[in-house]
């Protein structure tokens, strides 16, 4: 067993008592990266020379017996829609090819506060738009389990490099699934937690109403550690939450006796594969064999998030990107007269397809005398979708279903049609769209790919969350299964 | 009938500040006709009584003391400039 197979829990019990040191993880960490990243291709930037003299560092820390952080000594990737002082930051964007910021992330801060080693940038869906990593204005990134299928997406790298054993863990961002869908389809845990519970200030925004970060692990408890590390109020972002965070590390009682689980018939309908809910189906028996009991409900409105989703977070994006326009940073093209002609230029040079489509599509939601047909008819709708969620959290605990439709799907099988591609975040998107906590924990395969099984909770009620998908995990083995690179 | 012309496209597309080629225009207009005809089924709702919906926690406005703080300086300002001139971004032609 690799040291790299180990939860945080254990590298800390062996940096503790000195039979490993922080320079053995970080070496062995780049020693899997440069032996599989060829294959897997998840990080654009490697912050190699930097992470091992940090290595050092923090080795002295430990000898001298100074104050360690909550993560002390963890190496971590970090999905390039966030921002790192000094370490290029692309968004997976021709626009930002050589963008270097010049501050970090909050995240990032309280990742550094934690003693966390940034060991490089990782891949994703340009600007965060898509669901299989192949809109990377770069490279796509492959499944561990499968090369020749997609990872998800948008944070598909954030996922893959988990799951390949190349970091312990890493932080992507979640919009419209965009964490859950990519854990579900690579075999690992991520959360997206309630709107508001982490700082977005320095985040590249894409739909500021629905970005969330969260964390990407290899099991709960490693997870519920990231958690803690990144979750609370930021003066920086007026829009987190000014709520007490509890300790989510004290939720593993594996106690779900009398919990109460409402399963939505639409997420087990049509369009949902047997593979998939045959899975979910038998974690609900789990669940139920530790004492829970489900029952099964409705969200009458979810066949209405789609289209919501798209034409909110479009209209949001349409705005958030007008700011790459080649004057302060970013790409500026060479072939232009004008200013007009300069931004027209730049942003259709730097810009990938499905970023510029859907500038379009908000761009035109947003325009006069369309704005109240589409953008704000699909605000309205958010409020329906909302309150979907608002009457069954009144007399359930949670919500259990699968996290996407199918298993990952072959590379280049859905990249003709924008609809269809989109269709992969049905089950994730009401979720964004009401703002709520929601897990995506493996619960097996289908064909040989991983399947996700998606937990979602009330407003900030992540320790419920991770209370339900720890007992579940631990009564499973399905996190302890590996792709053979 | 289509929901959107090849001509609307070209204006949206000079709104957001993108070149489009003709064949990119008439892409972009079957493409875009296909999507906003699935969100029409949003009209199937009845949402003459529903508030909308701009961000999901109560939040009030969310000052802060205006009181000077650190800011970053003209070298750091200037260290992703695609073009500078004596610590200001410089651009092409405004007014011809």
């Amino acid at each position: 067993m690799s040291i790299l197979d180990k939860k945080i829990s254990e590298l800390h019990q062996l940096l503790h008592t000195k039979d490993l040191s922080v320079t053995d993880i970080v070496d062995a960490t780049f020693d899997r990266i440069h032996q599989v990243d060829g294959k897997v291709k998840a990080f654009l930037t490697l912050n190699e020379e930097y992470s091992r003299i940090k290595a050092k560092q923090l080795d002295e820390k430990l000898v001298s017996g100074a104050d360690r952080g909550l993560l002390f000594g963890m190496p971590i990737g970090i999905k390039d829609n966030i921002v790192t002082k000094g370490i290029r930051t692309t968004c997976a964007s021709r626009i930002l090819e050589n963008f270097e910021p010049i501050y970090d992330a909050t995240v990032v801060e309280r990742l550094n506060q934690a003693d966390t080693i940034t060991i490089g940038k990782l891949n994703m869906d340009e600007f965060a738009m898509g669901s299989s990593n192949e809109n990377s204005g770069f490279h796509p990134t492959h499944n561990p389990w499968d090369l020749s299928c997609v990872p998800g997406g948008s944070s598909g790298a954030s996922a893959a490099s988990v799951s390949a054993g190349e970091v312990l863990f890493s932080l992507g961002s979640d919009t419209g699934g965009s964490i859950r869908q990519p854990a579900a389809f690579c075999g690992v845990v991520g959360l997206k937690p309630t709107y508001g519970l982490v700082s977005r200030y320095g985040l590249v925004a894409f739909a500021s109403s629905l970005d969330q970060i969260g964390p990407v692990t290899r099991n709960v408890e490693d997870n519920a550690y990231l958690l803690q590390a990144i979750a609370g109020n930021d003066p920086m972002d007026s829009t987190s939450a000014k709520v007490d965070i509890p300790d989510y590390l004290a939720s593993f009682t594996g106690d779900v006796k009398g919990l109460k689980i409402a399963v939505p018939k639409e997420y087990l309908g049509e369009g949902v594969e047997p593979g998939v809910k045959e899975r979910v189906m038998e974690a609900l028996k789990v669940l139920e064999g530790l004492g829970a009991t489900w029952e099964e409900v409705s969200l009458p409105h979810s066949r209405y998030a789609l289209a919501t989703y798209y034409l909110l977070s479009s209209s949001e994006a349409s705005a958030n990107l007008s700011r790459f326009d080649g004057v302060r940073y970013g790409l500026r093209s060479d072939n232009s007269e004008n200013l007009i002609e300069m931004y027209k230029q730049s942003r259709s040079e730097g810009f990938g397809e499905e970023v510029k489509r859907r500038i379009m599509l908000g761009t035109f939601a947003l325009s006069s005398g369309y704005y109240d047909a589409y953008y704000k008819k699909a605000q309205k709708v958010r409020t329906l979708i909302k309150e979907d969620f608002t009457n069954i959290f009144e007399k359930y605990d949670v919500i259990i279903g699968p996290t996407t439709p199918s298993a990952s799907f072959k590379c280049g099988s859905m990249t003709k049609d924008p609809l269809t591609m989109y269709m992969n975040d049905i089950l994730t998107i009401p979720v964004n769209l009401a703002g709520v906590p929601a897990i995506s924990v493996p619960c097996g395969f289908s064909d040989g790919l991983p399947i996700g099984l998606q937990i979602i909770g009330k407003h900030f009620d992540e320790s419920t969350i991770y209370r339900v998908a720890h007992a579940f995990e631990q009564a499973t083995d399905h996190h302890k299964e590996k792709p053979k690179l | 009938m289509s929901r959107i012309s090849k001509d609307q496209v070209k204006h949206v597309a000079h709104l957001a500040r993108l070149a489009v080629t003709e064949e990119e225009a008439e892409l972009l207009t079957e493409q875009l006709d296909k999507i906003i005809g699935f969100a029409e089924e949003l009209n199937e709702l009845d949402t003459d009584n529903v508030e909308p919906t701009t961000h999901v926690l109560e939040l009030k406005n969310i000052l802060r003391k205006d009181e000077v703080r650190n800011s970053v300086s003209v070298d750091e300002a200037m260290k992703n400039a695609p073009s500078e001139r004596d610590g200001q971004f410089k651009v092409p032609n405004i007014l011809e």
